[in-house]
Formats: structure tokens, sequence, C-alpha cells
């Protein structure tokens, strides 16, 4: 348990570094760091299939295409447009907003109970599969087509200029 | 955990650890030697007889030499590019089998450091972290070269990455599990049922795409686009000198080492070799024998990735691309299908 | 235009077929050409240890000639110096002392003989042009160094040693 609880501290502290820090390429590697914490988090819940998926997909394939737009525009403090104070002041609402609903979520939900895993092996591949295969192959195969819905969206976006 | 327990599989990390890098250094010595022999040519034989402490030279030689950090670069990132190149090429190791059991006394020993049943994945997801010890290495120097060299790297390494998960997942359909120990187990001997059991005779195009994109992610020529000299100074590591370079060309050989073991694991058997249990030989004998015969594939991988380097010019950047979208995803997933339909046919 | 010669050989790129385009078996092929030059015998002369043979009339170091009665045959008559076209000969010239006459043959010698050998271009105009047959470019390859001046030869290095030692 202990364990968990520095894992979490770490993927807290890292999210926000990735907020504070002032350049967005410093911003990126913390985020890199944030989901590997994520890739720990699944580990301890013995989802290992999703721990490594998360670890292959996001961090090693999303974030670095994250990098590397990042890396290409060189954003910098200077090249950074001044913000006027009226964006400030709605900034400042919608977050306000933002965390007074998700407190207020938070508070009607209530304590739940504490989840227990009723089978401790679901996360290995082949129960993980079984389980998406039958019980969830509507939502598996629909998601499928949403995925290949928003492919056919991103080649018809980079044709669109020739 | 019992104590024996971690004793021994903190001299396994050991040995493998150690083993791979005096692969790597050799392979650096062996590069030098098999460059020269294909060029008519006699190589490093300088140090020692044969030139075999030239390795040791060259590495005296890069710790001696004057640490040079930018001025412009970014201090920690500069210093975090290269220890992750090594770090991620290093800590792929753990889950390839590189032996059945030894028996030694009452206790038996697994010659895996850990078999974790995605084990595939994590090859490969630490495969696609290496990138980032490129590119942060490459953006952290501050100079345009590294930095293009470091974006050439990524976009290669995404790219190559999408055909080799699916010339794996033809593989996979064929052994229903993501353990390598299970995979090498499943190879078992040469010859089975009327037929080869390792995989490379099943699954030959499959083959073809892996080591087509295993030379893409180790960033080995034909594909080396990251490091293109005649294009981009040194590429990611133009700034880099000292140690930090010579970490940059180590993980690079490490990463090859690896990515043999895991060829050699995936398709040609692992440690399985002909007539492996009718020769009468004693559990241990075989156990040793295969340990052998693992790395005798894994030289001659090695020593075909030197073999293309050294015969094949490097590809264009536009000719990479295609290759990598327009010819192996397509390739991989034909693949896919027709494995599928094999399996169905000859169940 | 009527071609003259008819040798004219008009080429047409024909699309790549099949295999072409599949790029592997010219990959095996070029495979194969390498490792077939991995078994051949390197064409490498280890240097230091090895040396090429020369060919007869090969022009490498200077010596500067002695007769059969071990005189120095040079008179310094600064035919070389002057025939040189890189201009790397220098001589002072000095008159024969009585008692001299087992040193040198004729009643002048060059006291002072140099040659530089970064000057030097080996095409042996000197050997052509001494009268004497003093200078012959018969030697070895100029052995390296790391001072210009160090390849200035004197008659030290340039006169063959005496005969009967």
């Amino acid at each position: 348990m202990s364990l968990f609880y520095f894992v979490a501290f770490l993927s807290v502290f890292f999210s926000l570094l990735v907020i504070f820090s002032k350049n967005p390429v410093h911003s990126v590697l913390y985020l890199i760091l944030t989901f590997f914490t994520f890739t720990i988090h699944y580990f301890l819940l013995n989802a290992q299939f999703l721990g490594i998926v998360n670890f292959i997909v996001y961090m090693g394939a999303i974030l670095v295409l994250f990098l590397y737009t990042l890396m290409l525009m060189n954003l910098n403090q200077e090249t950074e447009p001044v913000k006027s104070n009226l964006l400030k002041v709605i900034g400042v609402i919608a977050g306000g907003c933002l965390l007074v609903t998700l407190i207020a979520s938070l508070k009607v939900s209530g304590n739940s109970e504490m989840v227990i895993l009723k089978d401790p092996n679901l996360g290995l591949v082949k129960n993980l599969g079984k389980v998406l295969f039958n019980q969830f192959l509507l939502p598996f195969e629909v998601s499928s087509i949403l995925l290949f819905s928003a492919m056919v969206g991103a080649v018809l976006l980079a044709k669109k200029e020739s | 955990m019992e104590l024996a327990l971690v004793i021994e599989k903190f001299i396994l990390v050991a040995i493998i650890f150690g083993i791979s890098l005096v692969t790597a250094m050799y392979s650096t010595y062996a590069e030098r030697k098999v460059a020269a022999f294909l060029q008519d040519r006699v190589g490093p034989n300088r140090a020692g007889p044969f030139g075999i402490f030239q390795p040791m030279a060259d590495g005296a030689k890069m710790f001696m030499k004057e640490e040079i950090i930018p001025t412009q670069s970014s201090g920690l990132l500069f210093i975090v590019g290269p220890s992750l190149a090594i770090l991620t090429a290093c800590i792929g190791s753990a889950v390839i089998p590189w032996g059945q059991t030894l028996t030694i006394g009452s206790r038996v020993i697994d010659l895996q450091v850990t078999d974790i049943n995605v084990g595939i994945l994590y090859i490969f997801g630490v495969v696609s972290l290496g990138v980032y010890g490129i590119m942060i290495g490459g953006w952290a120097s501050n100079n345009k070269y590294s930095l293009l060299g470091a974006i050439r790297a990524a976009s290669q390494n995404i790219s190559y990455e999408i055909a080799m998960g699916l010339s794996i997942i033809a593989l996979l359909m064929l052994t229903g599990t993501l353990s390598l120990k299970e995979i090498a187990q499943q190879q078992h001997g040469f010859w089975a049922n009327g037929w080869f059991t390792w995989n490379f005779f099943r699954q030959p195009l499959g083959f073809l795409i892996f080591i087509i994109c295993a030379f893409a992610e180790t960033n080995r020529s034909p594909f080396d686009l990251p490091e293109c000299e005649t294009e981009l100074v040194g590429g990611y590591h133009t700034e880099y000198s000292s140690m930090k370079l010579g970490f940059y060309l180590f993980a690079e050989y490490i990463n090859m080492f690896i990515s043999s073991a895991v060829m050699a694991t995936l398709y040609f058997g692992g440690y399985n070799f002909p007539f492996m249990h009718h020769l009468g030989l004693s559990e241990n004998l075989v156990t040793i024998l295969g340990v052998v015969a693992l790395f005798a594939k894994i030289i001659f991988f090695i020593f075909f990735f030197m073999w293309v380097r050294w015969t094949i010019p490097r590809f264009r950047y536009d000719q990479l691309m295609n290759l990598g979208w327009k010819v192996l995803i397509p390739l991989a997933i034909a693949n896919i299908v027709l494995t599928g339909v094999f399996a169905t046919i000859f169940k | 235009m009527e071609s003259l010669t008819n040798k004219k050989k008009v080429l047409e790129s024909k699309p790549l077929n099949f295999w072409e385009r599949a790029y592997l078996p010219a990959i095996a092929q070029g495979l194969s050409i390498t490792i077939k030059h991995f078994f051949k015998k390197p064409a490498t002369i280890r240097y230091p240890e090895e040396k090429r043979e020369f060919s007869e009339n090969y022009r490498g170091l200077h010596s500067l000639k002695r007769d059969e009665e071990g005189r120095e045959r040079c008179t310094a008559c600064g035919l070389c110096a002057l025939s040189c076209p890189a201009e790397a000969i220098t001589m002072i010239a000095g008159e024969r002392q009585a008692g001299e006459e087992k040193l040198y043959r004729e009643e002048k010698y060059a006291a002072v003989y140099e040659i530089n050998m970064l000057r030097c271009i080996f095409c042996g105009l000197c050997e052509e042009a001494c009268p004497k047959e003093a200078i012959y470019l018969d030697g070895d390859i100029v052995p390296s160094d790391f001072l210009r001046k160090d390849f200035i030869y004197g008659k030290d290095k340039l006169v063959e040693a005496p005969l009967n030692q």
C-alpha cells in the first residue's frame, strides 16, 4: 500500500510539473514521467496487458509525436503571444468552475466501497481477451469503427491540400 | 521472496549485463573487422594479436577525451539523453530466455531473468522508449543537425514500430502466447509432425518484415538516417564528445545484440538446436549447448547486420517512409490474413 | 539528324519488372558479392613490417656516391642545384687541402651539401645533370619527422658510408 501512495504522489507531482514548467518540451518530458507512473499503477493492479499497452502506446508513440511536434515548433517565452487580462480572468473563472464541478461531483458520489477484484488474474492477456471478445464484443467493435472513422478523417484532412 | 532466489537472479542479471556489454564492445571490433574483410582489407591489427584489445583502447580513448557540453545546450537533458539511450538498450535483455533450466545440486536455475506473460510487448515498450534517448539528446544539443537527426529518428521509429507490431501479431496467432519462454519452448527441437518447429518456417514473410523493421529500429544501415553524415554532420550526436558519444554508439550495438537475441528467440528457435534430445546427453549439458546455440544464432544475426551495412547504401528519407508505410504495413496486414487462413486450414 | 557513324545506340529505360521492384533479389545479389570478398585475401600491405618491392628505376632518397677508392665523387659544380626544378639543393664549395686526397677525388669538393626533402619532388634531374655520377636517387622512402628543419638533409645523411667499414 505504501508503494501505491509513493507512486500516486509521484504521478500527482509530475502532473503538476507538467503544468508549471515554463518550457513546453520539459512539460512533455514530465508528461512522459507521469504516464510512466500510470504504467506502474496498472502493474500494481496486476493489469499487465493494460500497463504495457499504456507504456507502448502512450509513452512510446503518442508522446513521441507530442515531443516531435513541440521540438519542431520550437516554442519558448519570446514567441509566446501576450495574453490580455480579460483572457486571464476568463481562464480563472473557467478553471474555477471546473474545480467546483469536480468537488461537487466528488461530494455527491460520497465514499465508495473499496473496489475488490473478483478475479485477480483478470488483467492477464488471455482473460482480458476472453472478456473483451465475449462480454464486450459490441463496444469493442464499435470503438474500432470509431477509430477507423477518425483515421479516414485524418487522411481526408491531409489530402485536402493537393 | 527467499534470499537464495534473489541472489540467483542477481547473479544472472550481472552475468547477462556483463555479456551484453562485452558483446557490444566486441561488436565494435567485429564491425571494423567485418567491414575490412568485406572490402579486402585487414582491419584493426595493432592492439594485441589480431587487434583484439582494440575495444579496450577505444574505451580508454573515449574516457580520456575532453568532455564538451555546449553552453547553449540545456544542461541536464544533455546528460540524460545518452544515459537514457544506454539504459533502454540494456533493460531489454531481462525477458529473453537464454536457456532452459540448469540443475545444480537440488536447485533448479532458470536461465531467464523474469518470465512476464507479456514478454514481447515488454520488449516493444523498451524499444519504443529507446527513441527518447536520441530525441532528448538531439534536442538538448541545441543544434539544427542534431534536431533534424532526432526528428528523423522519432518518425522512423514510430513508422516502423507499426509494421513490426503487425508482423508479430501474425506470429502470436500461431503461438497463442506473449511469453517469450513459452514461444521458445514451442519451437522445441527442429522437426516435429512433418514440419520444422522453428517459427521462421511458419512465418517467412513475417520474419522478413520483422528483420527489416529491426534494422530501422536499431538505426542501422541502410536505415541509419538519424546519423546520416552526408547530410547531418553526425546526426543526433553531433555535439557529443567523450564517453557520452561512446554511450550513444554503445547503445546502438547493445540494441543490435538484443534485437538479434529477440529474432533468434522468436523465429529461429531460441536455445533449441536440432536433435537436442536424441543425443542422449544430460539435461545440464543440453542446456549449456542450448545457450551456445542461442549465442551462435545471435552472432550470426549480428554478422548479418554488419554484412548488410557494408553492402547496401543508405535509403533516401522519402524512400524510407514509402517503404515503411506503403509496403511493409500492407504486407504485414496481408501476412496476418494469410496466417489466419492457413492456421484455419491446417488446424 | 542523321547519325554519321551508325554507332549511336538508343537506350530505353524499361519499367522495372516485379522482381526488380521487390528490391530483394538485388539485395541478395549484393550480399553474395560482398560475402565473396569476405573470403578473398586482403590486398593490404602492412607497411612498416612488409614493404612493397620497389621497381628498378624507383627514385627514393638521394645518396652521394664515393668512387672505388672511397673518395667523394662530388666536385661541387652546382649543376644539380641548377637543374633542380624545386630548388631543393644548396651547396657550398670548399677547396681540397693537402693531405685530403684520400677524402675527395677532385680539387674542389662540397663542404656543405643540403637537400630539403620537403621541397624535393624526386624527379631525378640532379642525377641526370651530374657529370661526375656523384648523386643517385637509389635510397628508400624519406622517413617522416616532426620538425621542418629535420627534413633538411646534410652530408651526414646523404654521403654513402665509407668503403671497408
